[in-house]
């Protein structure tokens, strides 16, 4: 039954209703990507495995924020984008610093 | 010739003899299966080195494509084998040379699996995040008062400098919410985690966001939990709050001697 379903085949969906539901709300529609690396590229027991012997965490963030910056200006890029497509993303007015 | 594999380790589910979802595929596609020693099981997979590798890893990483299919099989092998119970979840890419090393790994760190099992048990991770748009936040201005005696550059530098201030004061007052939204869910959280702000551009949204925090919710808490979301977003109607969950508990299994913390682990007052 749940195994039979394919792996992030699925159309993203992007509910902009925010999840009330506390049960399984998850079930109900698709993780979003970012929240997922938030968690699984800094989160989760690290031990020492053997084989990918040196991608440190910080690394794993790094490298895959830079994947996903790229796709994001390929995307702008492509469709057009704006003034500032192949401008830094660090910049935006969606950056909080916390102290 | 390279057909070598290496195991891929999901989770460490607290007993012997766990089972996974018949059909249950990782992130090779390969089938699921269950590596057992000191009492506890370990869900791993084998994945061909010719794609798991260092180089082939890392270049695979920049590639999103690769990477979102390979990460969301990571959780999806995560949250199945979460279904029958409390798992600890894994780092992505967290890979050994054979079946015999996850056992000694298994062996060697038993006290440490155990104690993040004690903490996760009966406890479920819960993301809120909060959002808000500035303008909400800016203070009234005084009114337009550029005509006066100043020269239109005095007048613009003057004007320019008002908004900055204004922005500023939206910043803290935004702030001040998302810490008082935070110091409310903390107290349903047995441990509060933080992520950084997501970037406005790869997180779809506009304005600001002020919390991006995980919480620990005991299970028996958890609808009190999603009320108080519910309640906190009517008790500040500038703050869009987004709840997303049950997580496996990405975000709480810092192993004490290992040295690596996931986010700020704070404490909390809940049981």
């Amino acid at each position: 039954m749940l195994s039979e379903e394919p792996i992030g085949g699925d159309e993203p969906v992007r509910g902009d209703e925010p999840v009330r539901r506390p049960s399984r709300a998850l079930e109900s529609r698709q993780v979003a990507l970012v929240d997922l690396l938030d968690r699984l590229l800094a989160g989760g027991v690290v031990v020492t495995g053997d084989v990918t012997l040196c991608i440190a965490d910080i690394d794993l963030v790094r490298i895959s924020l830079r994947a996903l910056v790229a796709s994001v200006r390929e995307e702008w890029i492509a469709g057009g984008g704006g003034r500032d497509a192949g401008g830094t993303l660090q910049g935006t007015g969606g950056r909080y610093d916390r102290q | 010739m390279n057909d070598a594999v290496a195991t891929w380790l999901y989770a460490v589910a607290p007993t012997a003899g766990t089972s996974v979802p018949a059909g249950l595929k990782g992130v090779a596609g390969e089938p699921v299966r269950v590596v057992e020693g000191a009492g506890l099981s370990a869900v791993v997979g084998s994945v061909p080195l010719s794609d798991f590798g260092e180089e082939e890893l890392r270049a695979h990483l920049e590639d999103l494509p690769w990477l979102e299919a390979a990460v969301r099989a990571h959780h999806w092998v995560i949250d199945n084998a979460a279904r029958s119970g409390c798992v600890v979840p894994l780092r992505f890419a967290t890979m050994y040379r054979d079946d015999a090393r996850i056992r000694s790994l298994l062996d060697e760190r038993r006290a440490d699996f155990d104690s993040v099992l004690d903490l996760l048990a009966g406890r479920t991770e819960w993301g809120v995040k909060a959002y808000v748009d500035p303008q909400a936040f800016v203070p009234d201005s005084p009114g337009d008062r550029t005509g006066g005696h100043s020269s239109p550059g005095t007048a613009y530098l003057l004007r320019r400098k008002e908004q900055q201030r204004g922005r500023e004061t939206a910043h803290v007052r935004a702030t001040e919410c998302a810490e008082a939204i935070h110091a409310a869910l903390a107290e349903l959280a047995v441990r509060t985690a933080e992520h950084p702000p997501q970037d406005a551009r790869l997180a779809e949204y506009e304005g600001w966001m002020v919390l991006n925090n995980s919480y620990l919710v005991p299970d028996p808490r958890v609808e009190e939990f999603a009320a108080a979301v519910a309640s906190l977003e009517q008790r500040f109607p500038e703050i869009r709050l987004e709840l997303s969950g049950p997580w496996p508990a990405y975000s709480f299994t810092a192993i004490s001697d290992s040295g690596q913390d996931s986010g700020q682990e704070g404490e909390s007052r809940a049981q």
